[in-house]
């Protein structure tokens, strides 16, 4: 692979992370902020998966570092749980990526509830406050669009050759 | 979905690199858990994602543009109305209190007693963004190029707000009253009684958790700052009692109070510069 096809495929996937980024902070309404897809997760996960040789857990870490920033949490919080989510996805990507994308949205859900256990651990140890149910859907959330996700994501590493 | 590459990952050097990173982001939350010592390194990495959250913050711009350019003529001429009998009104009580303060600061050079210089307050507006679910914080667009402090108080027309917990460069965090790690010192104005007052990580409520049967509080009563622990002004409205519960099964009252700052609603708010206390004169005795 030559210089520039390498520089594109970062740059195409550097822009798909600051848009997922972007998207995690776009003011809602309180009520749905609970229904409130996790963006950097579901494009984390696409791209562990479909060129783990390029983002994999060092990436995560710093998508999560830069999240942490931008929510005002603890530093280091989304860092650590973006890390396990993408060593999920690249331990499973040759598992995963062979099913259709209805089947891959299960695995999606198991890697970002694992994600946001390691979340609710922190918030706890810290003693923050941990809720109920509603602190769970954001992971069903992302499971049901992932198939929407998953073919979007796939159409621009097509048209950018991205590998 | 083929694979695009061929080089096989070895399970032993990703579980090497989860644990390295895993450690690294652990010892991250540890350092800044335990004090503000990566406060350099929060302000450097904001200005990378100063452009993102001004990006985010585009759509509810537009919309309020766009609700303010389709307001009609006769919406905006009533508003205009009502605004000027408020200042008004606010005019005439603005003229007593000035000679009230004339006439407090005498009685207190009177009475030996320390006297307060007004407060400094900067209007700040809101950047509308969202933060990490289930906390109660806000973004504003001044930061420590405006002289904004760790700590500093932040007001509404209404009360107080929150203080400022994060400081960069162009922008500053406000945890708010109602943010569930938030306690602030208060009084009640009736009797004088002090307690903290805690958030519950609800927009309208905030509790009281430490009183007993025998305080003297009841529904209905204003809350105030009461300056203690010298981080907020004292005297300033914080919120209104609702709800007091005696149960006897219980230690303490259960005491529930609403913020009187519009939380939800607020597109500007007060940053405040608390005015020194001039130091008391000694007296011989």
């Amino acid at each position: 692979m030559n210089v520039s096809a390498l520089t594109r495929s970062r740059l195409i996937i550097a822009a798909t992370f600051v848009v997922a980024l972007i998207l995690s902070v776009v003011p809602v309404p309180t009520w749905a902020e609970q229904f409130r897809p996790d963006w950097v997760g579901l494009v984390l996960i696409y791209w562990c998966m479909a060129t783990p040789h390029r983002v994999g857990i060092g990436s995560a870490w710093l998508v999560g570092l830069l999240q942490d920033v931008l929510y005002g949490a603890l530093l280091g919080q989304y860092a650590l749980s973006k890390t396990i989510i993408a060593f999920l996805a690249v331990k499973l990507h040759l598992r995963v990526r062979v099913v259709p994308p209805w089947q891959q949205a299960l695995a999606v859900l198991v890697m970002l509830a694992v994600g946001q256990l390691f979340v609710i651990w922190v918030r706890a140890i810290i003693g923050k406050p941990v809720l109920g149910f509603s602190y769970w859907t954001p992971s069903i959330v992302s499971m049901v669009v992932w198939p929407w996700i998953f073919i979007i994501l796939r159409d621009i590493r097509r048209r950018g050759q991205v590998s | 979905m083929i694979g695009a590459d061929s080089r096989p990952i070895r399970t032993s050097t990703l579980l090497l690199r989860l644990l390295a990173f895993a450690v690294l982001a652990v010892s991250l939350m540890v350092v800044d858990h335990q004090g503000q010592h990566l406060r350099q390194i929060r302000s450097a990495l904001s200005v990378l994602t100063y452009p993102l959250v001004t990006i985010a913050a585009i759509p509810a711009r537009v919309g309020g543009w766009m609700s303010e350019a389709f307001t009609s003529e006769e919406k905006l001429r009533q508003r205009y109305l009502a605004l000027e009998e408020q200042h008004r009104i606010l005019q005439a009580r603005l003229q007593q209190y000035e000679a009230l303060e004339v006439e407090n600061r005498r009685l207190r050079s009177l009475l030996g007693s320390a006297t307060r210089v007004a407060d400094r307050a900067v209007v700040a507006e809101l950047i509308e963004v969202s933060t990490e679910p289930f906390t109660r914080t806000i973004v504003i667009n001044k930061g420590s190029s405006d002289n904004v402090f760790l700590g500093q108080p932040v007001l509404d027309a209404y009360g107080i707000v929150g203080q400022v917990t994060e400081v960069s460069p162009q922008l500053s965090r406000v945890t708010l009253i109602t943010d569930p790690g938030h306690a602030i010192p208060v009084q009640v104005t009736r009797t004088g009684l002090r307690t903290v007052l805690y958030g519950t990580g609800d927009d309208d409520t905030v509790d009281l958790p430490f009183l007993t049967a025998s305080a003297k509080i009841k529904k209905g009563d204003l809350l105030t700052s009461s300056g203690m622990g010298g981080r907020f002004p004292p005297r300033y409205p914080v919120a209104r009692v609702t709800e007091v519960i005696n149960d006897p099964n219980e230690a303490f009252l259960q005491i529930k109070a609403t913020p009187l700052a519009k939380l939800q609603h607020h597109k500007e708010v007060l940053l405040v510069w608390p005015g020194k206390t001039e130091p008391k004169p000694v007296e011989s005795p």
